[in-house]
């Protein structure tokens, strides 16, 4: 039997309120030996920062295990649950505590006001240039995906639109 | 009073944006059959810079993406789909019952899977800070409620029936009720968001947002059935939404031996 999806909407601009939760962005605590920041800004067409998007953040562990545990949203400090969610600040920063990958990318969702539907990325890790998704991209698309190093961390920008226009994703039957 | 900042979108009427949605429904060739709403959808004046204007990229899931979070007791308590009892008194409004099954494209429940909502108070007022409505603010009503799915993939929440309200598209604009779903399933490929409405609301062919899904078939599952039967006599209504989400990409084989470990 194969139904039809219901439709997508948008998040709107009032989800503040709901789907935030306590350290939801706190995969890992912050200085936890291993943890890394992975952070960025998400970006509309004008270049202009988006304060009002939340991504959410679903990764394997340290060793490239895909992670089944209960906790995300009550956190024990010590089970890792490869979920989180990070709002946007004013300046259209977000930002998670996790930890690197044993797997080349994070999965991410981007929402926002204004978005009609949910949209999926992947972060890629910096050494993950050959990796065979990435290589099946336009050359100039490609760093779209992939995360830059800096002094705190990793760093991904997400850009709705323009010239700079993160590859989003759909995977069939969608 | 005038509270609406000065605007493009703002001085457009909704005689305008009606136009406008009136143009793209009457452009859309039904033998398509979308599923989704448009992300390029202009009378939704927010999406005009925030949709991407290249093709989504077609991928095969790999990974964590053939998985999804797992939510458990531990994630929430029980009472947290009652959205009627988070203060010490009872909200205004009416009461009702929304419940239904979150299905994978195979029709299988989705089972043990978090469902969240969100909505508007009985007077069509979120208790968010940036919502300026001047209706009022119920001190018995927050409006946010999360349930796990069954084993039967149902989820059951108790609330009031949320108001419409004034937004900032353009002039007089008024969204029409609904309740705000976030849903998972069982890889992170089927995560949704979406809205649910009210059977028969006058405002449908103005909304810019409910109408950015342009088929009238797809739209029409954004709308839950008034179900007698979910009633409680002498204490609420009840309304039944199911939701079917995209996928799944794991074969059936696989995802039942997971369930048999499980």
């Amino acid at each position: 039997m194969t139904l039809t999806p219901t439709p997508g909407q948008t998040v709107g601009p009032f989800f503040g309120y709901a789907l935030p939760f306590p350290h939801d962005n706190e995969l890992v605590p912050p200085g936890t030996p291993g943890a890394v920041r992975l952070h960025g800004r998400v970006y509309d067409g004008a270049g202009d920062p988006v304060p009002d998007a939340i991504l959410e953040l679903w990764q394997t562990d340290a060793a490239g295990h895909v992670v089944q545990e209960a906790g995300s949203l009550r956190r024990d400090g010590y089970t890792f649950t490869g979920f989180g969610r990070a709002s946007t600040d004013r300046e259209g920063r977000y930002g998670f505590s996790t930890l690197e990958p044993g797997a080349p990318f994070f999965a991410l969702t981007v929402l926002a006001r204004g978005l009609l539907n949910r949209l999926f990325t992947r972060a890629y890790l910096p050494g993950a240039g050959d990796d065979a998704f990435l290589q099946s991209l336009d050359a100039d698309r490609r760093s779209t995906l992939v995360t830059t190093r800096d002094e705190t961390g990793l760093v991904f920008d997400v850009h709705l639109q323009g010239d700079r226009e993160t590859v989003f994703l759909s995977y069939p039957r969608h | 009073m005038s509270a609406v900042a000065s605007s493009d979108s703002a001085a457009l009427t909704q005689a305008q944006v009606s136009a406008e949605i009136e143009e793209i429904s009457g452009a859309y060739d039904a033998s398509s059959a979308e599923t989704q709403p448009r992300l390029d959808y202009p009378p939704y004046r927010s999406s005009l810079l925030r949709h991407p204007t290249k093709a989504l990229h077609q991928a095969d899931p790999e990974g964590v993406e053939l998985w999804a979070p797992v939510f458990g007791e531990r994630d929430l308590d029980a009472l947290e789909a009652d959205l009627t009892i988070q203060h010490t008194g009872e909200p205004v409004g009416e009461r009702m019952v929304v419940t239904g099954r979150v299905l994978d494209g195979d029709g299988r429940p989705v089972r043990n899977q978090l469902v969240e909502i969100w909505q508007a108070n009985a007077a069509g007022r979120y208790i968010h800070q940036r919502d300026q409505h001047p209706a009022p603010l119920d001190p018995n009503f927050t409006g946010m409620g999360r349930c796990l799915t069954d084993d039967d993939g149902s989820y059951r929440f108790t609330t009031i029936k949320p108001g419409p309200y004034p937004w900032r598209n353009h002039q007089n604009a008024w969204r029409p009720a609904h309740i705000h779903f976030s849903l998972f399933g069982t890889e992170f490929t089927q995560r949704m968001i979406t809205q649910m409405y009210f059977p028969g609301d006058p405002l449908f062919p103005l909304d810019p947002i409910y109408q950015s899904v342009v088929d009238p078939a797809a739209r029409e599952r954004l709308v839950a059935t008034y179900d007698h039967d979910l009633t409680v006599p002498e204490w609420s209504t009840g309304y039944r939404w199911d939701i079917v989400l995209t996928g799944p990409h794991r074969t059936l084989m696989e995802i039942d031996t997971e369930a048999s470990e499980l």
